[in-house]
């Protein structure tokens, strides 16, 4: 882990897997420098295209998208320190037209709350808290477990969730990114699917970038969901904007 | 893959009115660039108009690069279609501080077509795909790819600048779509040091072609 920074070039030009790209990512909030590189080492990246032939596309392809962007807003710049009211909520998508992926991407364009207290009632410091420099944590362990699945969510605001779960672990843990928050009061709450019975799991910590791992059995589990529930969670999920990420074949 | 620039080399920046000389390439380079970024901005206003503009500017290099990595014809219109949405979409996000827009612009694309290369669904498709390739793809050779010759050879130039791996390296990450962990081994290069020699390579580019910082 500590080569993270290694990492920036594969960044820069797509070379990294989900799993790679949404831990570089995280680390890239943190890390001024590697911003920069990355930023950098884009620009050059991006100069390879120039050896591509240009190829003139189909004159349909325009049509269609001119025609389509006048159905599309364009999201709001990135604002510092926004006020958490003007946040996207799931009552947006109600708005909409009824389509289904614009549900399901306005409901989870809003995303997270819950402080250390939670985090650390997830991590279950309990079961094992050796130091973690000679022990890898339950989280790089499912990471790097050798029958760990990937299930990748991405939502239409760019934001995206990477699921992994190892059967042999029985544990499953959610990498996130971007992000946005939790409507004021409100927090995201994780559950494990049992064929229908949620199971609560966890929750999301602040902030747009998350590594969690989930409590409960995630072997047994048909998928993995997440909601937005009133600060505090709720005993059962609250279907209006919940977003299913389904495992396959459990 | 074909340089579009055998044309003669004289002839590359001409334009009716003459010969254009080197500093009227920049000069006309420079103006090109503040264009997208004031289209962009634009673009996040919701002018759709300015989207078209944006479009015909860089969708030629766009669909060239979706092609080049998904091969497909027609799964690289749908990325490139895919492609420009997000842009359309983004727009507000871009900041002319951290580079420049068409390399944004192509950042979105290449994501793109490197997330569709890794569905297991479109690569059995591109496998297909790739049996009927070399029908030719429709293009026109127009003086925009005279131009945008000039800085393909630019680049063919750094890049001979690099070590045979770095080089491989990066074209089989960038063209290739694969991870850097599959780049090792098809380079059978040890694991972990292919990110090593993409970044190292890239950096080497960048100071090559005076980008970024």
């Amino acid at each position: 882990m500590n080569d993270v920074h290694a990492l920036s070039g594969a960044y820069a030009v797509d070379a990294l897997d989900d799993v790679e790209r949404a831990r570089f990512e995280r680390h890239l909030a943190e890390c001024g420098d590697c911003r920069g590189e990355v930023d950098s080492l884009r620009e050059a990246g991006a100069l390879l295209a120039a050896t591509a032939e240009e190829v003139t596309p189909p004159g349909a392809l325009r049509e269609r998208l001119l025609a389509e962007v006048g159905t599309v807003r364009p999201l709001p710049p990135v604002v510092a320190s926004a006020p958490r009211a003007t946040l996207p909520t799931p009552s947006v998508a109600a708005h909409r037209p009824p389509r289904v992926r614009t549900f399901v991407a306005a409901a989870a364009a809003a995303v997270i709350t819950l402080g250390a207290a939670t985090t650390l009632a997830i991590t279950r410091p309990w079961d094992d808290a050796p130091a973690p420099s000679l022990v890898a944590s339950p989280t790089d362990r499912v990471l790097a477990a050798t029958d760990a699945e990937r299930y990748v969510q991405k939502f239409e605001d760019g934001s995206k969730a990477v699921v992994v779960r190892s059967k042999d672990l029985n544990q499953a843990v959610i990498i996130t990114s971007g992000m946005s928050e939790a409507p004021d009061g409100s927090v995201y709450e994780l559950w494990l699917d049992h064929d229908g019975e949620m199971v609560a799991a966890g929750f999301m910590p602040d902030g747009p970038d998350n590594e969690v791992l989930l409590s409960g059995d995630a072997a047994t589990a048909t998928g993995l969901g997440i909601s937005v529930e009133p600060e505090g969670g709720s005993p059962e999920p609250t279907l209006e904007g919940a977003v299913i990420i389904p495992f396959e074949n459990a | 893959m074909r340089l579009v620039s055998d044309a003669i080399p004289g002839e590359a920046g001409s334009t009716s009115s003459g010969r254009a000389r080197p500093e009227d390439v920049t000069v006309a380079a420079r103006d090109a660039a503040q264009e997208l970024n004031e289209a962009l901005r634009c673009c996040a206003r919701g002018d759709q108009s300015a989207f078209a503009r944006l479009y015909d500017a860089c969708s030629s290099r766009a669909y060239g690069l979706a092609v080049r990595v998904v091969r497909d014809p027609a799964q690289a219109e749908e990325v490139t279609q895919e492609a420009f949405l997000e842009v359309w979409r983004t727009s507000a996000r871009f900041d002319p501080e951290r580079g420049s827009a068409l390399s944004w612009v192509m950042t979105i694309v290449h994501r793109k077509a490197v997330d569709r290369v890794r569905s297991a669904e479109a690569a059995t498709r591109r496998d297909v795909a790739y049996q009927h390739k070399n029908q030719p793809v429709p293009h026109d050779v127009t003086a925009e790819a005279a131009h945008a010759s000039l800085e393909a050879r630019r680049v063919r130039g750094a890049l001979s600048s690099l070590t045979q791996v770095q080089r491989e390296a990066i074209e089989l990450a960038y063209f290739g779509g694969y991870t850097h962990t599959e780049v090792a081994s098809m380079l059978q290069l040890p694991v972990g040091t292919a990110k090593t020699r993409i970044r190292d390579g890239l950096i080497r580019l960048r100071d090559a072609l005076g980008v970024g910082r």
